[in-house]
């Protein structure tokens, strides 16, 4: 039996095959622009690299999950987080995911997920804005973390992503340093993140996963903010996926 | 239809519009109401209702009117029916529940106010619906600040008496709602032309106890362990309660509960393994069945609405033993003083409800849903989500508005909250 976890993220599509006896599979393509293609392509690549899905289970998560027509279930992102990032982790814990459209703090306790919140404001303190910015700054992804090191945080006090961006803007016309203001863009998404969570009662072990998760610097200035140790996670981007899959063997 | 489209004509309504507006509301009914399986066959009064919404109910409004009748509309739980009828007078609610009417109130109000209020001005000032247009004068109240300051410029086009109500609940606040129903009753004496007599007021007492009863007892059908009736009929149900006639509306609602009281005893269960839940806020005006709609497309299914469309329409009935009309006069302002909305401080009475209600319907989790730009329910949702954890109740916190741009991922945090039920 395959047991298949499909998480159709607003920017990655991410997959995981689990196998008896064997180490999970992951992989990573872009979301692009239709969810339902997206999904399709990930039916052709797991038929044409695993076989048939005749003796699989899957469950599909992610905010195009509706779109994976074959799923077996279909289970919401913080469920599968949860399940995923406690699988990684090994222990009850507090889930920060940092995604492409939204941010999500779950509190995992016996392995699931029981409380959650989720930013609903905007796109500050996402994924998305971190790629605004960086685009507005002519940087790459991570090229943006890497400048943020070596910069003093210039603050962005703007709740939003587009009156941030103006406010960037501004700062450039100034002629200020690129790297004060890739540190000032971290540094926001780290505080929108903290006020988030702020509102909810950490456990001992905090975890990253989404798309920041294996990212040290962002684990750090969120550490600080926090007052607490955050830990990054090498795969936690599969965190969703990964939970998906462990649901997919729990189907009976 | 044609006959519609005359007397929207004679009422001064933009026909244009309004047909726009018409043109959007088969669709809505078809997504949000056929598509549930197993619906009360009794529902067939209230899908008609609906399905001519603009038609049938302004039309007798007006031939009302022919005979000399006066219509009043008002906005709000709080204002009292009993004393408009007693006058011979219509109360009908208007309902600014539509996302149709918000632009045109945002000509006249800051982006940043709640929906339901852009809506009201809206709907005024685009002349797009015919009861805003039949009501002979309006009965606003002091409640938030958005609205209070909104009928002012609401004012400017339609005569309106302001009802002020109190923000606190001691005596000297029921005796002063006791003194706000007089002086509504001096208004409605003096636009209808007719005297407000103990007889009168008595009967009306008695006649809207019996529509608070059949809604009570329509709730209390509810609370069975397999539900007979969706969230979404029930709140549809609640929102006609605002502008029907009340007697022929009571009336219908007992049939339809003598269908679901047969439907209990035979085990009919509208949502087999859904999760039950509360949902407690803000007003849901029609045509807003977004949440109800979302909730119950996600694996739940709506047993109780803690809202103005719910329980804080009908708990509670005004005690009939009140002889001289100051008797009957405070026993309507102390029933009416007796709602929780979150106008008032300290507002405890709310918190005890919603977990009252929580365990009456035996629920699996509380959703508490604001409209944006609420400010009195949003920062209420911090105490309720306290009290609601110290009881050991789960609870979901949405804020929106009447847009379906944010529906899918209210939808994703409505399924996860179910999922977390399990």
């Amino acid at each position: 039996m395959k047991y298949i976890g499909i998480d159709i993220g607003s920017t990655a599509s991410k997959v995981c095959i689990l196998r008896d006896g064997e180490k999970p599979v992951f992989e990573v393509i872009p979301t692009g622009w239709n969810s339902k293609i997206t999904a399709g392509n990930i039916r052709n690549d797991i038929e044409a690299r695993f076989g048939g899905l005749d003796d699989a289970m899957v469950v599909a998560t992610g905010y195009g999950r509706i779109s994976v027509e074959y799923a077996n279930k279909v289970i919401t992102e913080i469920s599968c987080h949860g399940k995923g990032g406690y699988e990684m982790i090994g222990r009850d814990c507090s889930i920060i995911d940092i995604g492409g459209q939204d941010t999500k703090f779950i509190n995992v306790t016996k392995g699931k997920a029981v409380d959650f919140l989720m930013n609903d404001k905007c796109a500050a303190g996402t994924g998305k804005f971190i790629e605004v910015m960086a685009n507005r700054l002519g940087l790459t992804i991570d090229e943006i973390f890497d400048l943020a090191r070596t910069g003093i945080a210039i603050p962005i006090s703007s709740l939003c992503t587009v009156f941030a961006e103006s406010e960037v803007v501004n700062y450039m016309g100034e002629g200020r340093a690129k790297e004060d203001l890739a540190a000032g863009v971290i540094e926001s998404v780290a505080s929108k993140v903290y006020n988030l969570v702020q509102r909810k009662s950490l456990q001992d072990t905090v975890i990253i996963t989404g798309g920041l998760s294996n990212n040290e610097y962002f684990a750090e200035q969120l550490s600080e903010k926090l007052g607490q140790t955050v830990i990054p996670m090498e795969d936690g981007r599969f965190a969703g996926a990964y939970g998906a899959a462990l649901f997919a063997r729990d189907i009976k | 239809m044609a006959d519609n489209q005359k007397m929207w004509g004679e009422l001064g309504m933009n026909l244009e519009l309004h047909d726009q507006l018409c043109a959007v509301l088969p669709g809505a009914v078809g997504d949000v109401f056929m598509s549930q399986e197993n619906r009360p066959e009794k529902m067939d009064f209230f899908d008609m209702v609906l399905a001519d919404v603009h038609g049938i109910r302004p039309a007798e409004l007006i031939e009302f009117k022919k005979n000399g009748g006066k219509v009043f509309g008002t906005f709000c739980a709080y204002v009292p029916d009993e004393v408009i009828f007693a006058a011979g007078g219509i109360a009908t609610g208007l309902c600014a529940g539509s996302q149709f009417w918000v632009p045109g109130g945002e000509r006249y109000l800051p982006a940043n106010t709640c929906p339901l209020i852009k809506a009201m001005l809206g709907a005024r000032f685009d002349r797009t619906c015919p009861f805003y247009r039949t009501a002979d004068m309006y009965i606003g109240e002091n409640t938030c600040d958005g609205k209070k300051k909104a009928y002012e410029i609401l004012g400017t086009d339609v005569p309106l008496h302001i009802m002020d109500l109190p923000q606190m609940k001691r005596d000297v606040d029921r005796e002063k709602w006791a003194y706000e129903i007089k002086e509504l009753i001096k208004v409605v004496e003096k636009e209808t032309g007719n005297k407000v007599t103990e007889e009168n007021l008595a009967q009306w007492i008695k006649n809207v106890n019996a529509k608070r009863t059949a809604l009570k007892r329509l709730y209390d059908l509810r609370k069975s362990a397999k539900a007979p009736i969706s969230g979404t009929d029930t709140l549809l149900v609640s929102q006609i309660a605002y502008y029907d006639d009340p007697q022929r509306f009571t009336q219908m609602t007992n049939i339809l509960c003598d269908e679901l009281e047969q439907r209990v005893a035979d085990g009919v269960d509208v949502a087999p393994g859904a999760k039950r839940i509360l949902v407690s806020g803000t007003p849901m005006a029609i045509p807003n069945w977004k949440m109800h709609n979302i909730i119950e497309t996600s694996g739940g299914v709506v047993v109780c609405e803690e809202t103005c469309t719910g329980t804080r329409y009908f708990e509670n009935n005004v005690d009939e033993s009140g002889k001289t009309m100051d008797e009957m006069i405070q026993n309507i302002a102390n029933r009416y003083m007796g709602i929780n909305c979150a106008c008032f401080t300290p507002n405890e009475g709310r918190f005890d409800d919603v977990i009252r209600l929580a365990k009456e319907y035996n629920v699996d989790g509380v959703i508490d849903i604001h409209l944006k730009f609420c400010q009195t329910y949003d920062i209420e949702g911090y105490t309720l989500a306290q009290r609601l954890e110290q009881a050991g109740i789960k609870m979901l916190s949405i804020e929106t508005d009447y847009t379906d741009n944010d529906a899918s991922q209210i939808k994703t945090r409505v399924e996860a909250f179910i999922e977390t039920l399990e």
